[in-house]
């Protein structure tokens, strides 16, 4: 069975999504997230779809559903690189990512990630580039 | 209004995987027809959703693919067809927010934003046909 | 003789006829015609009588058309992009039936035939000119489209105006195409210029009504969405009346009077200090 692979860096687990997504891969996806947020105590999840094309609204959902889960279990998410075709078809679609994070970038979401959890200055925290 | 029909092409659709293959397929007949980015976006997500719809509900179809123009401007026409239980209501499976499933009800809704021309026809007991219409 | 070999025979005399009354239609003499013009309309009038059969001059839709129908268009085309007026490309066509109907009235001596058979070539030419004026539209047409994207492409110009920080200042009318237009090259300057701040000034939209606080909603939403953030500046009193009146929501949106307030936020957001240079040497000491 086809699987995105998911990487353990320090208290975060790292996610790129180099495939193009189909539902029960989003929804391993998912299975697997949550098992390994609790399997390694993490603290924050980051997942990258940059190179994701296609976002309707099931897999915007699978999104939105590791958030709420790793929420629960005391982690952070954040979706980082959204292109612009997708994000303004997601918007137009209706769906509202309630609980995810977003950053531009890795970099920015790892800065965003560590911010929110230890958390580092709480006034500017979203728009910080340093 | 007449369209031409310039190209056309039939998947057929009955797993998830084949999902993938027509995706492919539509962006194809897309960036022949040098649709922009978005545009390219909104009709494959819009695909993809009632792709879904068929695979979950319609026990599997097929969907077509055709390059149309009205004599003026140049576009994508999809057609799904599935031989499934049909659906009762359409007015609420229009609705946003309504679903049968555990999905978040936005996907006949949000694909029709999603077009230029949306088409749903169903028949309890034989079947449902989706029809989208993007120009370039 | 027949119609048909009598108009093929005459081929040559059609053509200076027609373009003595082209050349009389726009008060100037024959000479002033370029022999490119005179080489054209030698041979679209081949072409026509060419294409003259004893089935196809009953039938102004056959096939055998296609091609004078398909040389029309392209010189009608031609015409519509150098100005010509629509009258004129009309006459152009209509003077090429005259020409016809001339040489055959002096060819046919029967009243009879010459009466029936005038009819089809005048059915033929005004379903050849009916073609040609669809061309000519289009021809306007494409020069109106092309022009739209040029202004929609002009009046979206994304400006850096610091490091993390772009401005789009919006003029004119903000309605769903243009909001589209706006949206994406605002979104794909945010990838490539790594910003993550994005200001939408707006002191040169007219109006806000309902759909445009509806458009500018989805492009904060969209921007949010890549992980940037968007602020709205350049509202005037007016138009905070009417978002008010309208009871339009902007409360999840940051928004600002002023580009130079908008500004200052961004550098807030990215915690950045403007002090005077006076100042800072009174803060360090120096």
């Amino acid at each position: 069975m086809e699987k995105i692979p998911i990487l353990k860096f320090g208290e975060f687990l790292l996610v790129t999504i180099q495939v193009d997504l189909y539902d029960q891969l989003a929804e391993n996806l998912e299975a697997d997230l949550i098992n390994l947020v609790r399997k390694h105590h993490s603290r924050g999840v980051l997942i990258d779809i940059s190179a994701v094309s296609i976002i309707d609204s099931f897999m915007g959902r699978i999104l939105v559903n590791i958030a709420k889960m790793s929420k629960i279990m005391d982690a952070e998410t954040v979706v980082t690189g959204m292109q612009p075709a997708v994000a303004i078809t997601l918007i137009e679609l209706g769906l509202h990512f309630e609980g995810v994070y977003n950053a531009l970038n890795i970099e920015k979401g790892m800065e965003l990630l560590r911010s929110k959890i230890y958390n580092l200055d709480e006034d500017h925290d979203i728009y910080s580039s340093e | 209004m007449t369209f031409t029909v310039q190209n056309r092409e039939e998947i057929a659709v009955t797993i998830e995987k084949d999902a993938i293959f027509f995706r492919n397929a539509v962006k194809t007949y897309a960036t022949k027809i040098s649709m922009g980015l978005l545009y390219q976006t909104k009709i494959i997500t819009a695909a993809s959703e009632i792709v879904r719809n068929l695979l979950k509900y319609g026990g599997g179809g097929k969907a077509m693919i055709e390059t149309v123009t009205d004599g003026r401007k140049v576009g994508i026409r999809l057609t799904f067809k599935d031989s499934g239980p049909g659906i009762p209501d359409l007015d609420k499976a229009m609705s946003d927010g309504f679903s049968t499933g555990k999905s978040l009800g936005l996907g006949l809704p949000g694909a029709k934003r999603l077009v230029d021309q949306f088409d749903i026809r169903s028949t309890v007991g034989v079947g449902t046909t989706v029809t989208l219409l993007k120009w370039k | 003789m027949s119609t048909i070999q009598a108009l093929q025979s005459n081929s040559k005399l059609i053509t200076e006829k027609w373009l003595l009354l082209q050349a009389s239609e726009e008060g100037d003499f024959a000479d002033a015609q370029t022999e490119e013009q005179k080489a054209e309309a030698a041979e679209l009038v081949t072409s026509l009588v060419k294409s003259l059969t004893e089935n196809s001059i009953d039938d102004p839709d056959s096939d055998a058309f296609s091609k004078v129908k398909e040389n029309v268009g392209i010189l009608s085309l031609s015409r519509a992009r150098q100005g010509y007026s629509p009258r004129e490309t009309a006459t152009f066509i209509l003077r090429l039936k005259e020409a016809m109907l001339e040489v055959l009235s002096s060819e046919i001596t029967d009243a009879k035939q010459l009466y029936a058979d005038s009819l089809k070539i005048s059915k033929i030419l005004d379903n050849i000119m009916i073609n040609s004026f669809e061309s000519f539209i289009k021809g306007r047409e494409d020069i109106i489209m092309r022009q739209t994207d040029e202004i929609t492409e002009i009046s979206t110009p994304v400006i850096r105006v610091w490091d993390g920080v772009l401005a789009l200042p919006i003029i004119g009318t903000l309605d769903s195409s243009r909001t589209q237009v706006v949206m994406e090259s605002l979104l794909q300057q945010i990838v490539e210029s790594e910003s993550s701040i994005a200001i939408l000034d707006i002191s040169g939209v007219p109006a806000v009504d309902t759909l445009v606080a509806q458009h500018l909603i989805k492009t904060v939403s969209a921007t949010r969405l890549m992980g940037a953030e968007c602020i709205i500046s350049g509202i005037r009193p007016e138009i905070a009346q009417t978002i008010v009146h309208l009871g339009i929501d902007l409360s999840g949106i940051i928004t600002k009077a002023t580009l130079a307030s908008a500004l200052r936020t961004s550098f807030d957001m990215l915690r950045y200090d403007v002090v005077k240079k006076s100042e800072r040497k009174l803060a360090t000491g120096a």
